[in-house]
């Protein structure tokens, strides 16, 4: 009974904190994830003294970087590009629904650089003055309607959703959500208030559609990929264009870097991959 | 202490008390309330009929795979609440393991199209937030009166039994009078978890005011637009669970 007891408590320890460390790591993942730096980074590691340094323009320092959901691909790649580019830099992505980046930011989180997808969400950083000089649009969207992969409710337009069961759309404060809700009320169409459900960023609106039971959603053009999902055009007449700015905050541990980074989005390999992504160009 | 205090003390603070009625009288926070207060209601009452025959069952049958069941019934516990959402889907959305055959059978030429109601669906309905809310809240209820079912003494059943009562009847007149106290104390753990959840319900049954926006998923979209709002929920909130928490003071922290 005795060697039976010491055997059990290293068990119970190991199965203790095998399940404290699955919590854990559970706890930790949430909807605004943040995406650590990417390996090569890593691998790059801490600045050697003897490396050579980069030609002059390459810059070292950390970053957070907060940005819309709808610039979680795009971002993730200018990311990769402009560590390539600086080897020596650290990017961390914060990716959530602009509104709440910016009540964030406002509740005094650390961050560098904002990236919205409306002029509104930049509007209540600029109005306390948490925004550097003035922020720059360096990109556009515009709405589309999502479906299923073959689109099983034979979806053709905007007039079609105020019948077509469930509609997924983005919170009425999330900029996609006003976007939608300008588009749907510009259209005359309405849809019955308790078929709609409100997604809490664009991400998760999609998903209620690609992996959920929604029948239809109101998304970014740019946000459907991947073969759950297809898209149903919306006429440019009736559709809303979407301006992105991005700026560096006044509170930024690092100025230079977080210049380096917004100058990097809006330069040639920035604007080269978010049209890669099926963003518009400023214009 | 102070780490518990300080946030609560700080909510109160924020609080706009001056339109505090009418922010509460506002008709998302009337919905989310009136919803809330059904869906924890229904789910709590789900959790007791099905909980309390699977905490008699865990307490007194043995049978093989016993550990495993228990296991099960209790995994919402650890389950981080979106994740239940998730398998939630898995298993009962139209394309799921149990609500596709489902709706599929009560749809337009389905082998049960006659029940009345349409297709079956459980996401994006107010019968979805009960479902989602029973879930995490079901071993709440299971695990009190499981414990409760185990600790009292059983001579009273044994001696019902050489009366001659049957089963039921024993457990009707002599294990749940006993058991009573833990019995109420589950369930009322129980209605709390339901009114709290969160990411279940917004996986599961969509956010959609007035049919599946529960007070704190109403709490979450109105922090953005109407954050005095938020607040006042928020309050109420509050107010509910020290309310539970002092009723159940007697039963449940001090005993255990």
């Amino acid at each position: 009974m005795g060697s039976r007891n010491r055997l059990v408590h290293p068990v119970r320890l190991v199965l203790a904190a095998l399940a404290l460390t699955a919590l854990g790591a559970a706890c930790g993942t949430s909807t605004g994830t943040t995406a650590a730096p990417s390996a090569s980074a890593t691998a790059v590691g801490p600045t050697d003294a003897s490396a050579p340094r980069g030609p002059t323009g390459a810059v070292t320092g950390s970053i957070t970087v907060s940005a819309a959901a709808s610039l979680t691909e795009p971002f993730t790649s200018i990311g990769e590009g402009f560590r390539a580019a600086n080897p020596d830099v650290e990017v961390t992505f914060t990716f959530d629904s602009s509104g709440t980046l910016a009540r964030q930011i406002l509740a005094g989180a650390p961050s560098d650089v904002f990236a919205a997808a409306d002029e509104a969400s930049m509007a209540t950083l600029t109005g306390e003055d948490l925004i550097a000089g003035s922020p720059a649009v360096f990109a556009r969207n515009q709405l589309t309607i999502v479906v299923k992969q073959g689109n099983p409710a034979n979806i053709t337009g905007l007039a079609d959703l105020a019948s077509a069961g469930t509609i997924s759309l983005c919170g009425s404060q999330v900029p996609c959500g006003r976007y939608a809700d300008q588009v749907l009320a510009a259209a005359d169409v309405a849809i019955p208030a308790d078929s709609i459900t409100r997604g809490q960023n664009v991400k998760a609106t999609l998903a209620a559609v690609a992996d959920g039971d929604a029948d239809a959603g109101i998304v970014y053009v740019t946000d459907v990929t991947g073969d759950k999902v297809e898209a149903v055009a919306i006429p440019d007449a009736d559709n809303a264009v979407a301006t992105y700015p991005i700026g560096v905050l006044t509170n930024s541990a690092d100025r230079s870097t977080a210049e380096a980074f917004v100058a990097f989005v809006i330069g040639p390999q920035g604007r080269a991959t978010l049209e890669a992504g099926g963003f518009l160009p400023p214009g | 202490m102070a780490f518990f205090a300080l946030p609560l003390a700080g909510l109160v603070r924020l609080a706009s008390w001056s339109t505090l009625l009418t922010d509460l009288g506002s008709p998302e926070a009337l919905d989310a309330l009136r919803l809330s207060l059904i869906c924890s209601l229904g789910a709590t009452v789900l959790s007791v009929a099905l909980g309390l025959p699977l905490a008699w069952t865990l307490a007194r049958v043995s049978f093989p795979g016993k550990g495993f069941v228990r296991a099960l019934v209790l995994l919402p516990l650890v389950l981080p609440p979106v994740v239940g959402g998730v398998a939630l889907l898995a298993a009962f959305s139209r394309r799921g393991l149990i609500g596709g055959p489902l709706f599929d059978a009560t749809s337009d030429g389905g082998l049960l199209a006659w029940l009345p109601g349409g297709p079956m669906q459980f996401t994006f309905s107010t019968t979805g937030v009960i479902l989602a809310e029973t879930f995490v809240a079901l071993p709440f209820f299971v695990i009190t009166v499981e414990a409760a079912l185990r600790s009292m003494d059983q001579r009273y059943e044994d001696v019902a039994a050489t009366l001659g009562a049957g089963r039921w009847l024993t457990f009707r007149r002599v294990t749940v009078p006993l058991v009573l106290p833990s019995l109420v104390a589950g369930a009322v753990l129980a209605w709390a978890r339901a009114l709290g959840e969160f990411g279940a319900t917004i996986t599961f049954a969509g956010n959609i005011a007035g049919r599946t926006q529960t007070l704190p998923l109403g709490v979450y979209l109105l922090l953005e637009s109407r954050p005095e709002v938020a607040v006042a929920l928020s309050l109420v909130l509050l107010a509910v669970s020290l309310t539970v928490i002092v009723a159940l003071r007697d039963r449940w922290l001090e005993r255990a």
